[in-house]
């Protein structure tokens, strides 16, 4: 029986494997000066990862602060591996079935890249890995919405499953030379860095999974209060930090595009911040640092697909609309009572749907013209809100259907939310057997 | 200001404290808010009783010297010790109606006094 398998396995890297080495180096020169900006970006995006673990973990209770590390932390785990072995190839090969996902032999377990040089005078490991650190983000996402209520070993499975049925799909449409919302209208749907393929989908994928496995126990009568709140700034200034890897590391170059990037990042968090206390300020009295932290999240998240076509003034606007549509969408889920436990859905679902609709409004006049060009003649800002709505509708849309059918699937399997005894001793105790603190803080 | 109710005597006041579980904490409140018991004070505490405890730390058995429980005092007047009792019973106790080993105990002491501090009441009204 044994040497079936083997045999088998045998076959299936055969098959996998392809024609290796005939796409070696393409002769390429290395640009140092890009190369070494994205190595800086690949760290940087990384470093957001413990940084949505500080930001989520604070934000939960006391017994659940090392549980809810870890679903970002696991992501790292998981992501990175399944990144090597399939996702680069079905997010950035060449398309397959009808273009639902790409496919390329050479990626697997990135054995036909190793002495690849891309166009842009950078490594293509180097372009792997950044990507690969998108893929990990984005589930690690996901994890907010479904807080302090899910089986550590169904979480694993989930984002493993999601991240190959919903991100590399998603991923290989929008951004793979041949996606086809990359080819879409004139110049294509705009994304820069991940409005529709990160935060949209994971956004309505923890919006839909929230309201699959239901609240919390005792939530909302019972009142559930963040751990520490340091830690939540904490991870909320490392996720700026980072996100400057995130948005001007998607030039995938060194140069003036990733220095327009940078600034609309910079100014939208700013912008989204200060929008954040000043609504909070009116409509409760106080400005809360939580609310500033959610501010620069929501600004920073509806930055992500503009931050490569819009000039100041257009990403200090999307920070404030992002941040008065995000609180006013918390504000709704408090009335219908849904229990997105970290507002994931509520600041990267809506947050990222303000930027990829909203941004066209603002996109700089260069890039407008270019667009009139490639499509022979004109393009206007109408043109491109229907290209937009279109992804972003196609977004919400897929990352839903398919988030209900892994958790649907997957609960046939095994059970995804935790039982009312692991919900009350808490995660770290029930998953982990480990507690995040000595004594402190009651619950 | 009243002294003392004409209701409740001082002689009659009791506290209550219980040692639980934390993670019974949140049932047990539950129940004592179902039952009209809405004035306690909760606080963390380690201690050491029948139970015993096995944890894992990199691989090894280690059995700790001290188990971190809930510690909860509720003064109450003499009608109301019954109730609280029971309904600390029913909710703290893991495992079904059984109970298990380190579910914890309830004393009862004799209150001798009890003052509300903002103003100055005294007795079983103050409670």
């Amino acid at each position: 029986m044994e040497h079936i398998w083997k045999r088998s396995l045998v076959l299936l890297v055969l098959l996998l494997a392809g024609t290796t080495g005939v796409y070696a180096s393409d002769g390429a020169a290395i640009d140092t000066g890009a190369t070494a900006w994205m190595l800086t970006s690949t760290a940087l995006v990384l470093l957001m990862v413990p940084g949505l673990a500080l930001f989520y973990g604070g934000l939960v209770r006391t017994k659940n602060v090392l549980g809810t590390m870890m679903h970002s932390f696991v992501a790292m785990g998981i992501i990175s591996i399944l990144w090597v072995i399939v996702g680069y190839s079905m997010s950035f090969g060449s398309n397959v079935l009808g273009g639902w996902f790409g496919w390329n032999s050479d990626y697997f377990f990135l054995k036909g890249i190793d002495t690849n040089v891309m166009d842009a005078g950078v490594p293509e490991y180097v372009f792997s890995m950044f990507q690969g650190k998108f893929a990990i983000i984005t589930p690690a996402l996901i994890a907010g919405a479904i807080a302090e209520r899910v089986s550590f070993k169904a979480y694993c499975f989930f984002i493993a499953l999601w991240s190959i049925l919903v991100y590399d799909p998603l991923c290989h449409w929008v951004w793979a030379s041949d996606g086809f919302l990359f080819n879409i209208g004139s110049k294509g749907a705009i994304d820069f860095a991940g409005g529709t393929v990160v935060h949209i989908s994971a956004g309505v994928s923890g919006l839909v999974a929230a309201l699959y496995l239901g609240a919390r126990r005792g939530y909302p009568y019972q009142v559930i209060r963040p751990n520490n709140m340091v830690i939540v700034m904490l991870g909320a200034g490392l996720l700026w930090v980072g996100w400057f890897g995130f948005n001007a590391g998607s030039s995938i170059s060194s140069g003036l595009s990733t220095a327009q990037a940078l600034v609309a990042t910079q100014v939208a968090a700013a912008a989204g911040a200060l929008t954040w206390i000043i609504i909070e300020g009116v409509h409760q009295g106080k400005a809360t640092a939580l609310g500033f932290a959610s501010g620069i999240l929501a600004g920073l998240v509806a930055v992500t697909p503009a931050a490569g076509v819009v000039q100041p003034y257009g990403a200090v606007a999307l920070g404030i609309l992002a941040s008065l549509l995000c609180y006013m969408a918390i504000q709704l889920k408090n009335k219908l009572g849904y229990d997105d436990s970290l507002d994931a859905f509520g600041i990267h679902g809506i947050g990222g749907i303000v930027g990829a609709i909203l941004l066209v409004f603002f996109i700089r006049p260069s890039w407008m013209s270019e667009a009139a060009t490639a499509a022979g003649g004109s393009w206007s800002v109408w043109n491109q809100l229907g290209v937009q709505a279109l992804a972003v509708g196609l977004a919400v849309v897929y990352a839903a259907v398919m988030t209900f059918v892994i958790i649907f699937l997957l609960n046939k399997v095994m059970r995804f939310k935790s039982s009312e005894e692991e919900e009350m001793a808490g995660l770290d105790k029930s998953y982990h057997g480990e507690r995040g603190y000595g004594m402190l803080n009651a619950n | 200001m009243p002294i003392n109710s004409e209701h409740f005597n001082t002689k009659d006041m009791k506290l209550i404290t219980a040692i639980i579980r934390e993670t019974q904490l949140d049932k047990v409140r539950e129940a004592l808010i179902e039952a009209d018991i809405k004035r306690i004070t909760v606080c963390r505490v380690s201690g050491h009783g029948q139970q015993r405890v096995e944890e894992m730390y990199r691989g090894q058995i280690i059995v700790p010297d001290l188990i971190p429980k809930i510690k909860i005092e509720i003064a109450v007047n003499e009608a109301f010790v019954k109730i609280t009792v029971d309904t600390i019973l029913k909710s703290a106790r893991s495992n079904g109606p059984d109970g298990k080993v380190g579910d914890g105990k309830i004393f009862i002491t004799p209150l001798e006094e009890c003052i509300r501090i903002r103003t100055g009441e005294r007795g079983g009204s103050a409670i």
